[in-house]
C-alpha cells in the first residue's frame, strides 16, 4: 500500500513475522466459545490484550498503586514517573514536537468532545460550519451536532463514494468561507477506508481551516505520524491498540492548547484556586482534571511497547496480505455483496448477504466460535448512503490468520445451507 | 449446532422466506411502528377490530429472520382473537422467548407460537422475537410514539 501516514513505504520482505508467537503472546486467544477454538475478528470494536499490558495493569495495583502528583512518599513518587513516562512515549509513538501535546482522555469520544466544547466554543459561531465527512462514527458526528445546536451553527457532510472512498474533489468543494473546522476519520471503523489525511489537512489549511482526526481504527494497524500529518488535533482510544479500556489520547497543536479554555474543572488542572478567582495549570494538566487512569496509562504504555517491538513495518506487510486474503474469499462467497470497496483499507471488511439479515450471521457464526459485530457500527450515514440497516463487519488485528478467514468462510457457507 | 436448529426452525425459516399477512391495512386506525435501535430493524403493524376481535392483522417491515418469522405468526395467531386474549398471548409468549415458562407448559395457549422458544438459549435475540408484540400491543393502544426495544 501507499503511505496513508505520510511515512515512506515499507519494505514489505524485510521484516520476518511470526504470527504463532505474536498469538501466544495474548492469553484470550487460547480460549474455546460454544466449544470451538475462539476466532476473534471484532478487532474494531476492541483489540485483545497482551499479557505485558495485563501483567502490567495487574503489577501496579499490587506493588505500584498510589495517586500521582504531589505526594512525597516513595510509592506516589514511583507511579508519577511511571505515569509521566508514558506522556513521553505516546509523543515518540505519534511523533508530536512537545510532550505537553499530549493530553489523556477516557477515549476517542472524550478527545472529540473535549475538542468540541473547548476548542470548538471559541472556534465556531453562529451561521458558521463545521465540515464533516458522511463515513464518520457517530462519537466525530454527535459532538459537533452538539456544538453547532449549543452555538448556532450547521453541520455539513463531505459525501462518499460508492466504493466507500471520501469524494475528495466534493470536499474540496464543500469548504466555504464559514466552514470553522472540519473533523474526519482517518480510518473508517464500518469500512476500513484509509483516508489521505496529509492531503485532506492541505486543502482544509488552505481555507485556514483546522482540522480534527478521529485515528481510533488508524493506530493499531499504521504508523501515525501527526507532524507529517499536519493535522490539528488526532484523537484515539487505548483499547483499540490492545491496551486497556477507560484510556485515550488527545495530540492537539500546542499554540492551540495553550489558548483553549478547560474542559473540565477539578482537583490537578489548577494553578490556584481561592473564592477570588481561579487559574488554571498549563498544558497539558489543564484537561486532566481529577485522578487519571493512572494503571490504563501506564497499561497503555505497554501497549505502545508491544507494537512497536512488532513493528509496523511488519504487521502492515503482514495484515496488508490478511485483509487482502479476506476481501477475495468472503467476496466470492455466493450472495456476498461487500460494503466499501476502497483502494486503501486497513483492519475492517463489511458485508451483507442474500440469504440472511447481518444478525442471523451473526448468531450463526458465533455458534461456530466466531466473533464478528452484526449492526450499524455507529455510522448509520454509511449504512443510509449502502441502502443497508446493518452490515456483518470482520474486523482483523496483527494476530489474525489466514486458516480465520477460512473458517470464517465456512461459516458463511453454513449461512447459505441453512437460509438459502 | 443443536441450539442453531432450535432456533432456526423450517417454520421460522419458512415465515422468514414468505412472510404471512406482510401488507398494510387501509382505513384502520390501530397502528404502531416499532423500532430496535440497536439492530436497525423497524416494523410497522396494523390490528382491524370488529368490537373487541381482532379480525385483520399485518405487518411490513426490515429485520431479521427471528424478528419477520415472529411478527408473520404473530399476525396469523392474533386473528379472530379477542383483544384480552392477543394481551394474553403477549405475556406468555415474552416468558416464553425469556425461558420462564417452557414450551410443554405454554402449548396450550401458544400453539404454533412454542417454536420460538430456542430464543431463550440466545438472550441477544430476545429482543427481535419481542419487537412485532409490543408493536401489536402498541397499535392496539392507539400509542401514538412509535415503540422501541431501548
Amino acid at each position: 500500500m501507499s503511505a496513508p501516514s505520510g511515512l515512506p513505504l515499507p519494505d514489505v520482505n524485510a521484516v520476518p513475522y511470526d504470527v504463532d508467537a505474536i498469538r501466544a503472546d495474548f492469553p484470550i486467544l487460547e480460549q474455546t466459545v460454544h466449544g470451538r477454538p475462539l476466532v476473534y475478528l471484532d478487532n474494531a470494536a476492541t483489540a485483545q490484550k497482551p499479557e505485558v499490558v495485563i501483567d502490567a495493569i495487574d503489577r501496579f495495583f499490587r506493588q505500584q498503586n498510589a495517586n500521582i502528583h504531589r505526594g512525597v512518599h516513595a510509592l506516589s513518587v514511583e507511579a508519577t514517573a511511571a505515569y509521566d513516562a508514558v506522556r513521553a512515549k505516546v509523543r515518540a509513538f505519534i511523533n508530536a514536537q512537545d510532550d505537553r501535546e499530549i493530553i489523556f482522555v477516557r477515549g476517542t469520544t472524550e478527545a472529540i468532545n473535549l475538542v468540541a466544547q473547548s476548542f470548538g466554543r471559541g472556534a465556531v459561531g453562529r451561521g458558521d460550519e463545521i465540515l464533516v465527512s458522511e463515513m464518520e462514527h457517530h462519537s466525530n458526528l454527535v459532538p459537533w451536532q452538539l456544538l453547532a445546536g449549543q452555538v448556532g451553527a450547521v453541520v455539513k457532510a463531505a459525501p462518499i463514494t460508492d466504493d466507500g472512498e471520501l469524494d475528495l474533489d466534493a470536499l474540496r468543494a464543500a469548504f466555504t468561507d464559514r466552514t470553522k473546522l472540519l473533523a474526519v476519520t482517518h480510518v473508517s471503523n464500518a469500512l476500513g477506508t484509509v483516508n489521505p489525511i496529509a492531503e485532506i489537512v492541505v486543502q482544509a489549511h488552505a481555507h485556514g481551516v483546522p482540522v480534527v482526526v478521529d485515528g481510533a481504527q488508524a493506530v493499531p494497524h499504521i504508523p501515525v505520524d501527526v507532524t507529517a500529518l499536519g493535522c490539528d488535533f488526532y484523537a484515539f482510544s487505548g483499547h483499540k491498540m490492545f491496551g486497556p479500556t477507560g484510556i485515550g489520547v488527545l495530540y492537539g497543536r500546542a499554540e492551540l492548547l495553550e489558548a483553549m479554555p478547560p474542559y473540565q474543572g477539578g482537583g490537578g488542572m489548577i494553578a490556584s484556586v481561592s473564592f477570588e478567582g481561579t487559574t488554571y495549570a498549563p498544558i497539558p494538566t489543564r484537561f486532566e482534571a481529577g485522578t487519571p487512569a493512572i494503571a490504563e496509562v501506564i497499561g497503555l504504555g505497554l501497549a505502545i511497547d508491544y507494537l512497536n517491538d512488532v513493528s509496523f513495518e511488519a504487521l502492515m506487510a503482514y495484515e496488508d496480505e490478511l485483509v487482502g486474503y479476506a476481501v477475495q474469499q468472503i467476496g466470492a462467497v455466493p450472495g456476498v455483496r461487500l460494503i466499501g470497496t476502497p483502494q486503501e483499507r486497513v483492519g475492517v471488511v463489511s458485508f451483507v448477504m442474500d440469504a440472511a439479515h447481518p444478525h442471523d450471521v451473526g448468531t450463526v457464526l458465533d455458534q461456530d466460535g466466531i466473533a464478528v459485530r452484526a449492526g450499524h457500527h455507529c455510522s448509520q450515514p454509511v449504512m443510509d448512503h449502502f441502502g443497508v440497516p446493518a452490515t456483518v463487519r470482520a474486523s482483523f488485528a496483527l494476530y489474525n490468520t489466514p486458516e480465520e478467514v477460512d473458517t470464517l468462510v465456512g461459516g458463511l457457507r453454513r449461512v447459505n445451507e441453512i437460509f438459502g | 449446532m443443536g441450539n442453531l436448529k432450535e432456533l432456526y426452525q423450517e417454520v421460522i425459516l419458512d415465515h422468514n422466506r414468505s412472510p404471512r399477512n406482510f401488507r398494510e391495512i387501509a382505513d384502520t386506525p390501530h397502528h404502531a411502528e416499532g423500532h430496535n435501535p440497536l439492530c436497525g430493524d423497524n416494523i410497522t403493524v396494523w390490528v382491524e377490530l370488529d368490537g373487541d376481535v381482532i379480525s385483520d392483522a399485518s405487518f411490513i417491515g426490515n429485520g431479521c429472520a427471528i424478528s419477520k418469522a415472529s411478527a408473520s405468526l404473530m399476525t396469523q395467531a392474533v386473528k379472530g382473537k379477542r383483544v384480552s386474549e392477543a394481551k394474553e398471548l403477549f405475556k406468555s409468549f415474552q416468558k416464553l422467548v425469556t425461558g420462564r415458562v417452557s414450551p410443554e407448559e405454554s402449548k396450550d395457549l401458544l400453539g404454533k407460537l412454542i417454536l420460538f422458544a430456542g430464543v431463550s438459549q440466545f438472550p441477544v435475540r430476545v429482543k427481535c422475537a419481542s419487537l412485532s408484540w409490543h408493536t401489536m400491543n402498541a397499535a392496539l393502544e392507539d400509542a401514538a410514539e412509535p415503540v422501541t426495544t431501548e
